[in-house]
This record gives C-alpha cells, sequence and structure tokens, in this order.
C-alpha cells in the first residue's frame, strides 16, 4: 500500500508538469490552428537557456532561470510566431505542422552541435529529501513540483477567467471574427497566447530537467506524452489537459511498477486509441466541432 | 502543363539516365544510388497519404520495419523473396487498415499523433521481442532474390533489380491515381467538401490512400532488407519517418515525381554537404523552413513557377497552381 501510494504521488509529480507543457499545446492549437509539433522540445530548450546563463554568464541560479524565461518566451514565443507561425499559416495547417517538425529537428541538432551530445546535470530547484507520508516515502521534490504545477494551472486559470485580457484571449479563440469587431484586438491577443505557452514550457522544463537531466533528445518523450495528454483530456478545455497530464503520469507509473517497464512508452498510444474509439472529444472536452 | 509527349520523353530521359548512372562507378556510389530509389518508393506511397488524401503519417519508417521484418524473417526460413515480399506488403496494408480506423474517424490531425505513437510502438517490440526479431542485434544474413539465370548478390544487378521494382511501382502508382478510384483522390484534395456532396465516401478513400501508402513503405523495407542484409530496430525510428516525410515536401506533396526528386536531395545532400560535418541538419531544417515560406509546393513546384515565367503559354487554373495542395 505504501509502495501504491508512492507510486502514485510520484505519478502525479510527473503528470502535472506534462500538463503545462500540454495546457501550452492546447493553447496554441485553439488560439492560433497551430499544431505545434515541436513542443517537446520547446521544453528542452529553456533548460539550456538557464544552463548558458549560469555557465557563460556566470548568473547565480535564480538570475539564471529569469533569463532562461525571458529567453524562452522571447524566442519560443515572440520569434516562433513571427517568423514561422505568421508567414506558414496561409498556406494551411498542414503546411505548418510539418514547418514545426523542421523546427523540432532545428532545435535539437542546435543543442546538439552547439551545447553537448551528453545529458547535463541541472541543479534541483528543491531537495530530493524523501518525507514520510501516511507511511509511504515521498520525495519532497514531488510534492512541491505537484503543488508548484497546480498553482501555475490555477493562477492561469484565474487569468483567462477574471481578467478583461484572459477574457479577451478566449473570445479571440474562439471567434476572432467576432471578438475584433467587440473591440479586441485579435492579433495581439494571439501572440500573448504564444508568450504564455513559451513560459509553461519553460516552466515545465525547470520542474522536470533536475528529474531527467538535460539532453538535447528530452524533446521527443515529453512531447509526444504532452500532444497525447491534451487530446485524451480534451483538447479544448485547460482542465482537460490537467486531467491528461496527470492521467498519463500516474498510468505511466503504475505501468512500470505494476505491468511491464519495457513497454511502458506504448502506453499514451494505448490510451490515444482507446479515447478516440470511446470518446473522441477527450475525457473532459465537450463534443462541439469535433464530431465528424 | 507539360505537353502529354514531352513528359514522356522526359521520362524516357530519366529512365536511361537511371540506368546508366550506376555504370562504372564505386560501389558505394551504387549502394547510394539503389537507397534512393528505395526511399523514393517510401516517399511516393507516403505522397498518395500526405500529398493525395491530404494525411500527416509519422510511420512511414515502421511500416519499412514491418516490411523488412516480415521479409527478413521469411527470407531467413528459406522462402523465396518474390514469395515473401507480397505477404509483407499485405501485412502493411492491414496494419494501415487497422492503424487509420481509428486515427480517421475524427475530423483534425489525428493521424499525425497515432502514427507517431504507433512508430515508437513498432521499435520498443522490435527491440524488446528478441526471440522473434533478435532485439537491438537485429537480424543478418538475408540472401538476397535469386531470379534463376540473373541473380543480384553483386551491388550492380541488384540496382537493376531495385529499378525494376521501382517501375513497377511507379506504373502501378501511375495506375491507382488516374483511375476513376484516384481522381476521387484529386476531386478529395481539391475540394473535400464538394467531393463529400457528390456523394464520395471521403474518409474511406483516406484510409485506403493509408493502408495503400503504408505498403509501399512495406515494400521499401522489403528491399532494404535484401539491400543491406542486416536490420535493427534502430534504422527504423520516428526521425526516419519524419526524414521520408520531408522528402515528400521538399520534393513536392502531391505531384507525381515530387518524391523521387525529394528523396534525391535527402539522400544525396548529406554525401553533398559532408564538409559542414554536424551542421548538416541544422542547415537542411533550416533549409527546409525557409522552403516552406517561400515555396510551400516543393522543388517541383519551384521547377514548375519557373517555366511559367519564360514558358508562359497555357493558363492554369488558378487552384490548380498550388499543386500540392497542403491545406
Amino acid at each position: 500500500m505504501s509502495q501504491f501510494l508512492q507510486v502514485l504521488l510520484s505519478g502525479l509529480a510527473t503528470g502535472s508538469i506534462y500538463a503545462l507543457a500540454a495546457i501550452g499545446f492546447a493553447l496554441v492549437w485553439q488560439a492560433a490552428q497551430t499544431v505545434n509539433f515541436a513542443q517537446g522540445e520547446f521544453v528542452m530548450v529553456p533548460a539550456f537557456f538557464v544552463l548558458i546563463g549560469m555557465g557563460f554568464f556566470g548568473m547565480p541560479f535564480w538570475l539564471a532561470l529569469a533569463f532562461g524565461l525571458a529567453l524562452s518566451m522571447l524566442v519560443l514565443g515572440y520569434a516562433f510566431k513571427k517568423l514561422i507561425v505568421e508567414p506558414i499559416l496561409p498556406h494551411g495547417g498542414i503546411t505548418l505542422i510539418i514547418a514545426t517538425m523542421a523546427l523540432a529537428i532545428l532545435l535539437k541538432e542546435t543543442v546538439k552541435e552547439s551545447y553537448s551530445a551528453e545529458a547535463q546535470p541541472f541543479p534541483a530547484l528543491f531537495s530530493n529529501a524523501p518525507m514520510n507520508f501516511f507511511g509511504a516515502a515521498v520525495s519532497i521534490q514531488d510534492i512541491l513540483n505537484l503543488i508548484v504545477s497546480l498553482s501555475i494551472v490555477v493562477v492561469l486559470t484565474l487569468f483567462l477567467n477574471r481578467t478583461r485580457t484572459g477574457r479577451s484571449m478566449q473570445a479571440a479563440a474562439q471567434n476572432p471574427a467576432v471578438a475584433e469587431i467587440l473591440g479586441v484586438n485579435v492579433k495581439r491577443m494571439v501572440l500573448y497566447t504564444f508568450l504564455i505557452n513559451a513560459a509553461l514550457a519553460s516552466l515545465a522544463a525547470f520542474l522536470i530537467t533536475p528529474v531527467y537531466l538535460a539532453k538535447f533528445s528530452n524533446g521527443e518523450t515529453i512531447g509526444l506524452i504532452a500532444f497525447i495528454a491534451a487530446i485524451v483530456g480534451g483538447f479544448n478545455q485547460i482542465r482537460g489537459a490537467l486531467v491528461g497530464g496527470l492521467l498519463i503520469g500516474v498510468l505511466d507509473n503504475l505501468t512500470a511498477t505494476y505491468v511491464t517497464a519495457q513497454y511502458r512508452a506504448a502506453l499514451p498510444l494505448v490510451l490515444l486509441i482507446m479515447i478516440i474509439l470511446v470518446r473522441p472529444q477527450g475525457i473532459m472536452g465537450t463534443s462541439e466541432g469535433r464530431s465528424v | 502543363m507539360m505537353a502529354g509527349k514531352w513528359r514522356w520523353l522526359l521520362v524516357a530521359l530519366l529512365l536511361a539516365a537511371a540506368v546508366a548512372a550506376p555504370l562504372g562507378q564505386k560501389s558505394y556510389i551504387v549502394y547510394v544510388l539503389t537507397s534512393w530509389l528505395v526511399f523514393a518508393i517510401a516517399a511516393m506511397g507516403l505522397n498518395l497519404t500526405l500529398g493525395y488524401a491530404g494525411q500527416i503519417s509519422l510511420a512511414q519508417a515502421s511500416f519499412m520495419a514491418i516490411g523488412a521484418y516480415v521479409t527478413a524473417l521469411l527470407t531467413l526460413a528459406g522462402w523465396h523473396w518474390l514469395i515473401a515480399t507480397p505477404l509483407a506488403l499485405l501485412a502493411c496494408f492491414v496494419v494501415g487498415l487497422l492503424l487509420g480506423y481509428p486515427a480517421l474517424r475524427v475530423k483534425g490531425h489525428f493521424l499525425a499523433f497515432v502514427t507517431l505513437a504507433f512508430n515508437t510502438l513498432v521499435f520498443l517490440v522490435l527491440r524488446n521481442e528478441e526471440w522473434l526479431t533478435g532485439g537491438s542485434y537485429g537480424l543478418s544474413g538475408m540472401p538476397r532474390p535469386d531470379l534463376g539465370l540473373f541473380t543480384t548478390m553483386r551491388p550492380l544487378p541488384f540496382y537493376y533489380f531495385t529499378l525494376a521494382v521501382t517501375v513497377i511501382a511507379a506504373l502501378a502508382m501511375w495506375g491507382i491515381v488516374r483511375s476513376p478510384w484516384g481522381r476521387a483522390f484529386r476531386a478529395l484534395r481539391e475540394n473535400p467538401i464538394r467531393a463529400e456532396s457528390l456523394g464520395l465516401d471521403t474518409r474511406r478513400i483516406t484510409l485506403l490512400a493509408f493502408a495503400i501508402g503504408s505498403a509501399y513503405g512495406g515494400l521499401a523495407g522489403a528491399l532494404v532488407t535484401s539491400l543491406v542484409q542486416f536490420i535493427e530496430p534502430a534504422s527504423f525510428g520516428v526521425g526516419h519517418s519524419l526524414r521520408i516525410l520531408l522528402m515528400v515536401v521538399v520534393g513536392g506533396a502531391g505531384s507525381f515525381f515530387g518524391p523521387f526528386l525529394g528523396s534525391g536531395v535527402v539522400i544525396l545532400l548529406p554525401e553533398v554537404l559532408r564538409f559542414t560535418e554536424g551542421y548538416y541538419l541544422i542547415i537542411y531544417a533550416v533549409l527546409v523552413i525557409v522552403m516552406l515560406i517561400y515555396a510551400p509546393e516543393g522543388l517541383i513546384g519551384i521547377g514548375a513557377r519557373l517555366k511559367m515565367k519564360f514558358f508562359s503559354r497555357s493558363q492554369v487554373r488558378a487552384d490548380m497552381s498550388q499543386g500540392a495542395s497542403l491545406k
């Protein structure tokens, strides 16, 4: 029982970090019709920004984190939108998807060639000391990761639902034409979405890299899990991506511990196909606009 | 549009060039040319899925894997390549149907995600089921097809064998695209809503396109088995699927000759850019992004555009001028 609790909690912790990446992915998909296949790399790159900040500029860790966040929002948010999404979106969604795939190769290879092909240690935000939690040995890192990422989700939800800007963003995503008529600056709202996505991806990076180490190929796994979490949860809802992320985190850990470690990477596929067959709009999704 | 006569002349010239190209070359060059043909077949299949049916598949390498492993296991068990390969194609076709059915039930780019995850799954099965696939050590020592008078053990005869298979595959594709059923594809590509309102079952057509495209992947895999005579899971990862996808896009999705051009570029470019060492993929990715910004219809599209500029006699329909309808 204590092992089960331990597996469950650490699954929730990683799952909540996946959820951050999944939420960003879903937001950009909705607001800008951009299916970003480089989302996994968007979680891989900020960790290297932080390492560069510390290694090349000699920044203290906290400043390097801020530097990484700012640089990510500039490069993966602003530049991504201006240089890739804006010129390619008029050519169609599939062209843009393929461009993001090429971008994924570009980011991966650039990190590999210019920084390192080896996994780099990344300083932990929180201590990894074990803590007794109802008889289960749980690391403080897991608990704090879970708390921090859930707080980020709560803050984001409050922002989107309670502030004027947040509501304008939702309007711009749901019906750009009407939003424009009502005086919403749709272009700016879409830009905000890209910035928020970059911020979410870098926060996910700061939380997950101490666990996985910083490596150029990290994006492959994280990306796949983020896409599938968003789809499984129901991508037109923030809470959908959250539930999807948590579910995959927990199931992944349970499969690895109790069923098979060799095939744990197959779990997202199984889950994805089951959801498409049984509930194509996702667990939390409403079916509008998704039926054939 | 190119006048029919000139087009056939061009095809004949290209074919003659393909026959002459490996003569007197070192066996490494012959190997590179052969793998060009093999990847052209895989890209041709994916072109049916992407260029004609408008769906992204990221599993072409895993269908190559299925084709390669089925052929390898059967030929190692003593079956002839010519019997093993059709079975491998059938296996890919059936798996394509089973995989595409759920993914294509839902609108959106779900096939991309399902196939991405599927490629990972195939890799895991190949690596973990050692009793069947040899695990990460792979399989080796597969015989090359022996056609009685014509044995393909040496590189050059194997190249001609591959060329013959490629020509047959291309003629079959030509037939598919030109058949009434293939016209349904074009209708689907140009205006899916009108196609549907004219009574086409777009979902079934898309599914069939994907399954046939997958079988072409299997054929390429069957040829890889005999070409390299050693197969391992790492040669069929997601990265390779992405590589084949970019071949189709670079050549020109939805154009018949695009895949040949695209696979040529992707296979030969590393040789040309060898001096850039590790930076090759970075340069390549940047070139692809720039191309998608300025010429999303691929190299064939750029060629057509240049031709229009100099010999603009016939009026091309505005909605056809895009060629690759990557919409």
